[in-house]
């Protein structure tokens, strides 16, 4: 495997797609590439940031006035 | 390994009798899936269209829209994935009325492989959550992922932050499997690239 057929495979390996041969691959090409190391932690890492973050907050408040809004223009059509 | 997983094949969605219940009339059942999803509808279509107020237009809109046409929901999908792609479907559309001059679609601007290939080779460390507070980061995160065409945008939106499964977000944008994962790959790698600006290990041994 080189760096190419790395980066081609790498949405796989995080949605854990990939056969157990091609894993064993990837662990045996970032073992001796430092780039491939290094972009498929910062990928996770990635991924993981905006998992873990809310970027759009909806408060309660907002939360309240949607609902109503929704459910009495819901609620007309009847 | 990777933490993240995909969610395990359920059996008959809870989702599934109260859609039954609502097309029948039962108008709290049908409250129930507003509680349940309008968040996450108000959400992804803040990311979509980057504008509060549309946001709030089109989460009304389109649970307005999954009301009258309750009907013809045929349980082929999931309750989730449908009420999803009409709130894409609205999104697009308000962003095409905003920018008349321009063409806005799934399709823009995704033909290019600009910035999806790896420049920066930093580790990042410490990780960004030692490294800015939580106003600052959610600010960071906003700002790279508006930089995004859209087309990335949306994919990214719905495999990685509200967490759909590659078919699920195929389905709410309209898109094959495949264009999908090509998407959704180029879309992390380019916000791996922005990201890495901010979150790159600092080089100690550079003058300041
Ligand atoms: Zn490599």
């Amino acid at each position: 495997m080189n760096c190419t057929d790395l980066l081609s495979h790498l949405s796989d390996y995080f949605d854990e797609q990939l056969s157990p041969r091609l894993l064993d691959e990837i662990r045996t090409h970032t073992a001796g590439c430092q780039h491939c190391k290094v972009v498929l932690d910062t990928t996770h890492q990635t991924i993981e940031v905006y998992k873990g973050n809310e970027i759009y907050e909806v408060s309660d408040e907002l939360r309240e006035r949607l609902h109503t809004a929704i459910m009495s223009k819901c609620l007309a059509k009847k | 390994m990777p933490a993240i997983q995909s969610p395990a094949t359920e059996e008959i969605h809870p989702d599934v009798a109260l859609v039954e219940r609502a097309k029948a009339g039962d108008t709290a059942a049908f409250e129930q899936l507003v509680r349940q999803y309008e968040r996450q509808i108000f959400r992804v279509a803040q990311h979509i269209t980057q504008n509060r107020e549309d946001a709030e237009d089109i989460t009304q809109d389109a649970f307005l829209k999954a009301y009258e046409k309750l009907d013809q929901f045929q349980g082929n999908s999931k309750f989730s994935t449908w009420l999803v792609r009409i709130a894409v479907n609205e999104s697009l559309m308000r962003l095409r009325k905003r920018k008349t001059s321009k063409t806005v679609s799934m399709d823009q601007d995704v033909q290019t492989d600009e910035g999806s290939i790896p420049r920066d080779f930093a580790e990042w460390r410490p990780n960004p959550e030692q490294q800015y507070n939580q106003a600052e980061l959610a600010d960071i995160l906003r700002k790279t992922i508006q930089g995004l065409p859209p087309g990335f945008r949306s994919v990214f939106t719905l495999r990685d932050v509200e967490n759909l499964s590659t078919e699920e977000t195929a389905e709410a944008l309209g898109l094959s499997v495949p264009a999908v994962k090509s998407r959704l790959l180029r879309a992390r790698l380019q916000l791996r690239e922005r990201l890495s600006r901010y979150f790159r290990k600092k080089q100690e041994d550079q003058p300041a």
